[in-house]
């Protein structure tokens, strides 16, 4: 089937089986490799990516469920010249080892952070509990979002 | 200039790429004409393999060939044990595919090869397998009876015994004025990684040559496995490490697919790649930890230790994997802990089960010896009536009796002995910062429908295995350096450990140590790799080796090329000065010189955990209120990384104590095939963790004086939780006595206790 | 871990989604969420041949508040349900529920019909379903109907809907502002299914619990109300110790099963302690 959506702000059309989820399309089909797959049945949340802005698992969502949408992958939430504020802070707080689960905690963060400035710990951890990190045991993964916070508030 | 980047906490510079999605894991590799493997795994714990039949799956479209056994005339070949590979585990090897038996649900039957992973997939659900199925070996203890054998030649399930002995513990025992004995066992976990394994392999046809991705830990040593088994010449295979998504001793060893892909490759003469799924990564990945012992500790009225003696057996699952009997042979030797004990005889045995073949996991044996005594220590001190910190500073090891001899262990013949250290600082210190003397109130009192308890465990890491490490460092045509190690990377920041490393010892700022690159076999004539808790000791140690040839050979040239002795010749960053003159280092590009590590012993970090948790009785729910870690690593390279695997492999420790389960069930039918069945730390589970890294005592045996320190967080985690689980629920008068320690378990105790205290 | 083959239709009326069930003879599935069914494709647990996605049916993804209670469309997601401020007023119960489901992601996905076709026993709105008396509207080849609470939920993962039919709504009869609840669950891990989950309310009449609903989720193979705990709550003055009685008889009434993360026994515990516990969230409310 084709479909149509946008990725990282550039539209994208793909012709693609029914089944190949969006986790898959990204990965194989637009070559986005930052997005990673940890378990395909949506429990360890390292496909994270944002649909129209909201956190979603892209596993557990079809390629052609996708059209329309605007998708926000890692590589979206980078640049070139320089390490944005939650990725600054994910570094200083080491916040990553293998750096496998990584993607999924930026997305999710991002969204988190985009949402909610205000965040406190308890919702930061609430809302992470839907990314497993088999390296860091969470620690700094949460004081870095918490220091990210002032850059997202308005 | 005088570097100080050792002891710097430096941020990492890995994080660059991995923070933007950039990082390049196995799976993030394409390859023109790429054909997609699947494996078929056994459903059955255990049967005779009658026959295969898969030409209803090749008639697929998109399915371009099918390997079983039948396409290895000779057999399949067999994968050799890397550690302890002793003549009597010979029998018990795992071929690469299953041959003419299946011994656990898992096990490969099958690889299927087509246009994508889907279409395997969907051709592998018509591959006919029909398989006579046997009686399946569960547990230990139905191994024991001997009834029904994996291994008819064999005709027995026990592969091994390994005896640790120091002086002479039955007349200890004799003697003693008090023994304890208690039975203690450990759940199934394995160091399951965030990124399942993968391999890629391209053979090239003109060439005769095999490039292999994916590869990780081990290297080297693979190369040699694959060399043999596939019969083509070292040289003509080369290993690449992509980054690597989590090692903790599971990921990197020689597995069934190592063999598997490659072969596929070279016999269809496309590239293949393979990437685990996480249902298959539950059952085929190392298994690990599932260990029961029963233990006997003989004290003197006054708390000290006089012996310990007991028996562990090791549920081995079916086969002997690469470094399988690491756990086994661990927890033997290590039972002792951090303490003087002058007696010691424990033997070891491994029984092999209808289940997925175990090998390390990230502080093997250890975790499960270090439950299994500071579990009994707390009982005795509370039998002696002694307070159970005063028993532990009893009995911990002192810097007076460094080194300290340990148990020997046969029959590997392993002799060993404590590097370095005054064990009870690390014990104080932990006490000092959770604040225990006044917690100390708290021990087992109900506050707010939560029983309040405190647990206080010492442990010992070793690390740095041997025999050799090698790094290589060469001048870049930019005029800076590139560091080539013979380790690997798991994911824990050696390229910046390794930086820092080579920075100082250059002289130079540690950006002008251009790139570490590391794990492909291309880059340095031999190498050991990522296990033990070795890298930063023994691929810095080799560091420092390399940049002493490297200045030599440097020395020489630029002698020769200033026309000055080799005696004034000096390095200054970019630059190279003597006799009056100066010459760009990038003129000198392309030097380069190797240097190696040997070491034989190993360094011992040490360290205390307490921690404060509280005990909903009726719920068997625990929360973790503090916790503490403090550990001395002989000197700590980079503070920041370190404390990344302190608290990292504590939360991994704790998943141990409190969650991970590897289930089957009596038929050897695995239960817990999905990360909703196997259940992983996440965010919310355990908060409040805090770890002290100490360096008071360097390591002598290594020229850094730093100790291998990337498991201390596990090692004494279930028995920190264990004991604080006691404490807390003191008025049922339980003893926690297996882990993981589950709201089912410990409501359980606290039904026991209630109804013991009724009656 | 690929999912099977399948076809796929985005329909954009009801009647045409209704349609293409009808003519798959029971292959086909309707698509909302897709955060069970994705996972049980992945495994092949489920391997429909038609996946007929419901995005875009129009008026499924409302909250509608009115004197007769809530009606919430079958697309309503848990966030819809978390950030919609009007049902902390208008159903507290289901709110507190709601926020204990899953993780941030699938909240953002998942939805209360696609919940309750699936009707995982151990899933809280199926739970809050029952407890509550809700009632789902069903659209079919056969025309529209309703079918209540107890009627629907006919096992794990089992329903009355038939293979042609989708839920279009689901009622839950009007709130009193002051009814009584509690909600307690508890999982190995936060957003795991729970081991054992307790939705329970109940209205006052002269100092007294009139009108006791209690209901269980994560406890034998199907959600379900516990009548005689309920009996064992209406026309009493609640204490303390009434909550440990109405506890007790939650625990006897159950029939609970024995998994990898609990036994039987536990479970049956838990359900008494959970229902004591919520009595008492209730009492202070």
């Amino acid at each position: 089937m084709t479909t149509k959506f946008e990725v990282n702000g550039k539209p994208v059309s793909v012709d693609v089986e029914p089944r190949l989820t969006l986790a898959d399309c990204l990965r194989h089909e637009l070559r986005l490799t930052g997005t990673h797959i940890g378990c395909e049945h949506g429990v360890c949340g390292a496909c994270t990516v944002l649909v129209d802005g909201e956190a979603v698992r892209s596993c557990l969502i079809l390629a052609v469920q996708a059209e329309g949408a605007k998708i926000t992958t890692v590589e979206g939430l980078s640049n070139d010249a320089d390490l944005t504020p939650l990725q600054k802070s994910f570094r200083k707080h080491h916040a990553l080892q293998c750096g496998f689960c990584t993607p999924g905690f930026i997305t999710t963060a991002h969204a988190l952070l985009t949402e909610e400035p205000d965040c406190d710990a308890d919702r930061v951890r609430e809302v992470l509990s839907g990314n497993i990190c088999r390296c860091t045991g969470y620690i700094g993964i949460v004081d870095a979002v918490l220091e990210a916070r002032a850059a997202y508030k308005k | 200039m005088k570097n100080t980047f050792i002891g710097t906490p430096m941020e990492r510079r890995e994080d660059l790429r991995f923070l933007r999605g950039r990082g390049e894991y196995v799976d993030d590799v394409a390859m023109p004409g790429l054909l997609y493997a699947v494996i078929l795994r056994s459903s059955v714990a255990h049967g005779r393999l009658v026959s295969i039949d898969a030409s209803a799956a090749l008639r697929f479209p998109g399915v371009h060939s099918i390997i079983t056994r039948a396409d290895m005339p000779g057999g399949p070949p067999i994968i050799p044990m890397r550690l302890q590979p002793l003549p009597e585990f010979k029998p018990f090897e795992q071929p690469v595919i299953a041959h003419d038996k299946v011994r656990y649900v898992g096990e490969p039957i099958a690889v299927i090869l087509a246009s994508s992973v889907a279409v395997a997939e969907d051709a592998l659900e018509a591959i006919e397998v029909e398989i006579e199925e046997l009686p399946a070996v569960a547990d230990w203890q139905s191994a024991s009876a001997n009834t029904t054998v994996l291994f008819e030649k064999q005709g027995t399930n026990r592969s091994l015994v390994f005896h640790s002995r120091k002086g002479d513990a039955d007349a200890a025992f004799a003697n003693a004025p008090y023994v304890r004995r208690e039975k203690l066992r450990t759940g199934r976990h394995f160091g399951l990684t965030m990124e399942p394994r993968g391999v890629m392999a391209a053979w090239d046809d003109a060439a005769g040559k095999l490039t292999i991705y994916g590869a990780a830990k081990v290297p080297f040593f693979n190369r040699r496995i694959l060399s043999a088994q596939i019969g083509l010449p070292v040289d003509s295979i080369d290993m690449i490490e992509n980054d690597v998504g989590g090692g903790y001793g599971a990921r990197g060893e020689f597995y069934p697919e190592d063999f598997l892909i490659p072969f596929a490759a070279r016999h269809v003469k496309r590239p293949v790649k393979w990437i685990e799924d996480r249902r298959e990564n539950l059952m085929a990945m190392n298994h690990a930890r599932e260990e029961e012992c029963d233990l006997e500790v003989a004290c003197a009225r006054d708390g000290t230790i006089l012996a310990i003696r007991g028996e562990v057996r090791t549920d081995m699952g079916a086969y002997m994997r690469t470094n399988g009997a690491v756990g086994a042979r661990n927890v033997s030797q290590f039972m002792a802990g951090p303490y003087r004990v002058p007696h010691v005889k424990i033997d070891s045995s491994l029984w092999m089960t209808n289940k997925t073949p175990v090998g390390t996991y990230r502080g093997p044996g250890r975790f499960e010896a270090c439950f299994f005594l500071e579990r009994m220590i707390d009982m005795i001190a509370a039998d002696l009536g002694i307070d159970r910190i005063e028993f532990r500073r009893k009995n911990l090891v002192t810097a007076a009796e460094q080194p300290y001899p340990i148990a020997h262990v046969q029959p590997t013949d392993a002799k060993d002995e404590y590097d370095s250290g005054e064990y009870s600082e690390t014990l104080e210190r932990a006490l000092k910062e959770i604040n225990w003397s006044e917690k100390a109130k708290l021990q087992g009192k109900l506050i707010d429908g939560k029983y309040h308890g405190l647990g206080v465990v010492c442990f010992i890491e070793g690390g740095a295995a041997g025999p050799k490490e090698m790094a290589r460092i060469e001048v870049n045509p930019e005029g800076k350096f590139s560091v080539y190690m013979g380790t690997a990377s798991v994911g824990q920041g050696v390229e910046t450990v390794f930086a820092q490393i080579a920075a100082d010892a250059l002289e130079v700022p540690v950006d002008n140590i251009d790139h570490v690159y590391h794990g492909s076999t291309a880059y340095v004539s031999d190498g050991y790799g990522a296990y033990h808790s070795r890298s930063t000791v023994m691929g810095g140690s080799a560091v420092l080796d390399a940049t002493n040839n490297f200045m030599a050979l440097l020395r020489q040239a630029a002698g020769k090329r200033l026309g000055c002795a080799e005696s004034n010749v000096t390095l200054d960053i970019d630059k190279v000065t003597g006799g009056g003159r100066t010459m760009a280092l990038k003129d000198f590009a392309g030097l380069t010189a190797e240097g190696a590590f040997l070491n034989k012993k190993h360094t011992y970090s040490y360290g205390a955990h307490v921690c404060h948790i509280t005990v909903d009785a009726k719920l068997g729910r625990i929360e973790i209120i503090d916790y503490v870690v403090v550990q001395d690593v002989g000197r700590a390279v980079n503070p920041l990384t370190l404390r990344g695997q302190v608290l990292g492999s504590l939360v991994q420790g704790l998943g141990g104590a409190v969650l991970e389960d590897l289930k089957y069930d009596e038929n050897g039918q695995f239960l817990t095939g999905s990360l909703a069945d196997y259940l992983l730390p996440t965010a919310t589970d355990f908060p409040n963790l805090r770890c002290v890294v100490l360096d008071d005592y360097p390591s002598p045996i290594n020229p850094l004086g730093a100790k291998g320190a990337g498991e201390g967080g596990i090692i004494a985690a279930g028995g920190c939780m264990a004991n604080a689980v006691a404490n807390a629920l003191s008025s049922f008068g339980v003893q926690p006595r297996e882990l993981p320690l589950s709201p089912t378990y410990i409501w359980g105790l606290v039904q026991a206790g209630q109804r013991a205290a009724a009656e | 871990m690929k999912l099977p083959p399948f076809e796929y239709a985005c329909p954009t009326t009801l009647n045409e989604a209704i349609a293409l069930l009808a003519n798959h003879s029971g292959e086909a599935k309707p698509l909302a969420g897709g955060q069970s069914l994705m996972p049980m494709m992945a495994f092949r647990i489920a391997q429909p041949s038609l996946l007929v996605d419901l995005r875009k049916l129009p008026g499924m993804k409302e909250i509608k508040i009115g004197p007769d209670g809530v009606r919430l469309g079958a697309l309503v997601r848990w966030r819809d349900v978390i950030d919609d401020k009007r049902l902390a007023v208008a159903h507290p119960l289901l709110k507190e529920a709601i926020s204990h489901v899953a993780h941030y992601q699938i909240r953002n996905r998942g939805t209360v019909g696609g919940s309750c076709a699936h009707a995982d026993p151990a899933s809280e709105m199926p739970g809050i379903a029952q407890t509550c008396e809700a009632e789902f509207s069903v659209m079919g080849k056969a025309g529209a109907r309703t079918i209540k609470a107890k009627d629907f939920f006919q096992g794990a993962l089992t329903t009355a809907l038939g293979a042609d039919e989708i839920i279009t709504e689901i009622h839950l009869p009007a709130w009193p502002a002051a009814r009584r609840y509690g909600f307690q669950e508890f999982a190995r891990r936060r957003g795991d299914f729970a081991m054992a989950g307790v939705a329970l309310y109940y209205d006052l009449d002269g100092g007294k619990a009139a009108n006791a609903h209690i209901g269980v989720f994560g406890v034998g193979d199907c959600q379900r109300r516990l009548p005689k705990a309920e009996a064992a709550l209406n026309g009493k003055a609640v204490d303390e110790a009434l909550a440990v009685k109405v506890g007790e008889a939650a625990a006897a009434e159950v029939e609970p099963q024995e998994d990898i993360h609990a036994s039987a026994a536990y479970r049956r515990s838990l359900t008494g302690t959970l229902v004591e516990r919520a009595i008492k969230a209730a009492m202070v409310r």
